[in-house]
């Protein structure tokens, strides 16, 4: 920002989003218990991750739950150097996307492991993973 | 259907404008519109803004702009389609003239983003793709969308990071050119591998700035371009659009954009050309990887040339196809929401041979495209110009 003439506006804006997780409950209370799920179509068949409650493929809204097996193969990542303001405070992040062996593809960060010894075809696992006591995210780890 | 043309443009300095605030940025590109195409705002029934406008105060940007340009009255909208807001305003004029609802439409682009600091963009940016499954928990910005990409590239086609620097070498070359450019020094390939890392393998020079700017085009029906005696108008031939899924893993592949694909044939077939057709293109190359991938995906050469085509100088005048001859989003700036019009009134007078020589490319056909992306490669948006 330059140095012309501004007013500094007195009316700062917070603004934290509550995101609505209702009709998709099972995925956040597997995930606590280590499990990574995704949703199946009934009518279709279609594979669905992330999970949804309906099909945009066929418009139907019975779907099923699947648990993934976690094993897949690295498509694409990158090492994020400069952050968005709300991760400032975390040191630089990998993310990853791999291709899981039921055909759908997931992106998430890759842990334990630095960015020179990372190849495109390698074996990742995706796991479930706890950020803090009331939060669940999952993330990728070698196989 | 009208045919429709662009009769008047006008163009703010893009840059950092902190001296001015959006509805007079605005008028900096309004003003000079109507007036190259004899009018007054109060002959304009009708006004599109292209504004993704989260980082300045107003949320309703179209309504201030207009009022402070005399446009008060006229139909309005704002557009966001990302980076395309600019291509969807103009579609949204153009609709309304070439369906004859009026015979005159202003479509203007407006971005002011550096009323907040730079961590506050990268986190608005970065929130644009999925934000519940890849900003959330995964921090995406938008550099790590691209890199996602230029990786990808690298690994299938044997892309380079010196490819990649060669493309910010080209366009800072032609925005040192532009006197409405907000990056007007050129660069070397050695600048742009020793910059800073930003997502891996996107260094600071691999990156477009964050600009503020503004841009203006006034379309006009074939009717009232008689009636008005406009000389040299530019004919829009056609406009492709087309979109991609939100969440980037449900993408096929990462070494192009499938909507800019589909965009552009969809231009082509209307306009009745071919990609040899064009003598000038403005692509959008938010990131260096960007462009070498559009000059795929726009049919400029084979899937996995693109990197040929900036090694062997195919894209800079005297090439193939010249583009980005105005700097491209590298060096010209990329004000978001006005990108998509400045490319319109940039390729106006490319094919109107208004601008320097040293950066006017040479005409054969008199055919020019523009190549807007919103996200990355969410929405996409062919223009096809002709004069
Ligand atoms: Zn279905």
């Amino acid at each position: 920002m330059s140095e012309a003439p501004s007013l500094k506006s007195n009316r700062p804006l917070t603004i934290t989003y509550n995101l609505p997780i209702s009709k998709t409950t099972k995925f956040w209370k597997e995930l606590k218990e280590g499990k990574v799920f995704a949703t199946k179509c009934k009518n279709c068949g279609k594979l669905y991750f992330p999970p949804v409650a309906d099909c945009g493929n066929c418009g139907s809204s019975e779907v099923e739950w699947i648990q993934l097996s976690g094993e897949g193969k690295l498509v694409t990542f990158t090492e994020v150097i400069v952050k968005p303001a709300s991760f400032s405070k975390e040191p630089s992040y990998i993310v990853a996307v791999a291709e899981l062996v039921e055909g759908v593809k997931v992106l998430a960060w890759l842990t334990g492991i630095e960015k020179e010894k990372i190849t495109i075809g390698m074996k990742v696992k995706l796991e479930a993973k706890v950020v803090s006591d009331k939060k669940f995210a999952y993330e990728f780890v070698l196989a | 259907m009208n045919k429709v043309a662009i009769i008047g443009k006008g163009h703010s300095r893009f840059g950092d404008r902190s001296e001015v605030n959006l509805a007079e940025l605005s008028f900096e590109a309004v003003h000079p519109a109507l007036e190259s195409s004899g009018l007054t705002s109060k002959d304009v029934p009708y006004m599109t803004l292209g504004s993704m406008g989260v980082w300045s105060e107003e949320p309703l940007p179209a309504v201030v702009i207009a009022e402070y340009c005399g446009l008060t009255g006229a139909g309005l909208v704002r557009c966001e389609a990302a980076c395309a807001s600019g291509t969807a305003a103009v579609f949204n004029a153009y609709s309304v003239v070439r369906s004859g609802q009026a015979d005159l439409a202003l479509a203007v682009g407006a971005e002011k983003m550096k009323q907040i600091d730079t961590a506050t963009v990268m986190e608005m940016i970065g929130r644009a793709g999925y934000y519940m499954w890849e900003f959330e928990n995964f921090g995406m910005t938008f550099p790590a969308y691209y890199a996602l990409h230029a990786v990808a590239h690298m690994e299938k086609f044997g892309t380079t990071e010196e490819d990649l620097a060669k493309v910010a070498v080209k366009n800072h070359r032609y925005g040192a050119m532009n006197p409405v450019a907000h990056l007007r020094h050129e660069i070397t390939v050695e600048k742009v591998l020793q910059s800073c890392v930003i997502a891996s393998p996107l260094k600071l020079y691999d990156c477009c700035p964050i600009s503020d700017g503004s841009a203006a085009v006034v379309l006009a029906s074939e009717k009232k371009v008689k009636e008005l005696n406009i000389e040299d108008p530019v004919w829009i031939e056609s406009m492709g659009f087309a979109s991609d899924t939100a969440n980037i893993s449900k993408r096929e592949n990462y070494v192009g954009l499938d909507a800019s694909v589909k965009a552009s044939k969809m231009a082509y077939s209307e306009a009745k050309i071919s990609p040899a057709d064009v003598d000038v293109a403005n692509v959008h190359d938010c990131f260096t990887i960007a462009e070498i991938m559009a000059y795929e995906d726009l049919g400029f050469c084979e899937k996995g040339k693109g990197a040929n085509m900036i090694r062997d100088g195919e894209t800079e005048i005297g090439g193939k196809i010249p583009v980005n001859l105005d700097g491209g989003l590298k060096a010209k700036g990329h004000p978001i929401g006005t990108t998509g019009v400045s490319m319109l009134v940039e390729l106006t007078k490319q094919l109107r041979e208004e601008v320097k020589p040293s950066r006017q490319a040479p005409m054969k056909n008199y055919v020019a495209l523009a190549h807007n992306t919103g996200g990355t490669g969410h929405y996409g948006f062919v223009t096809v110009l002709r004069r």
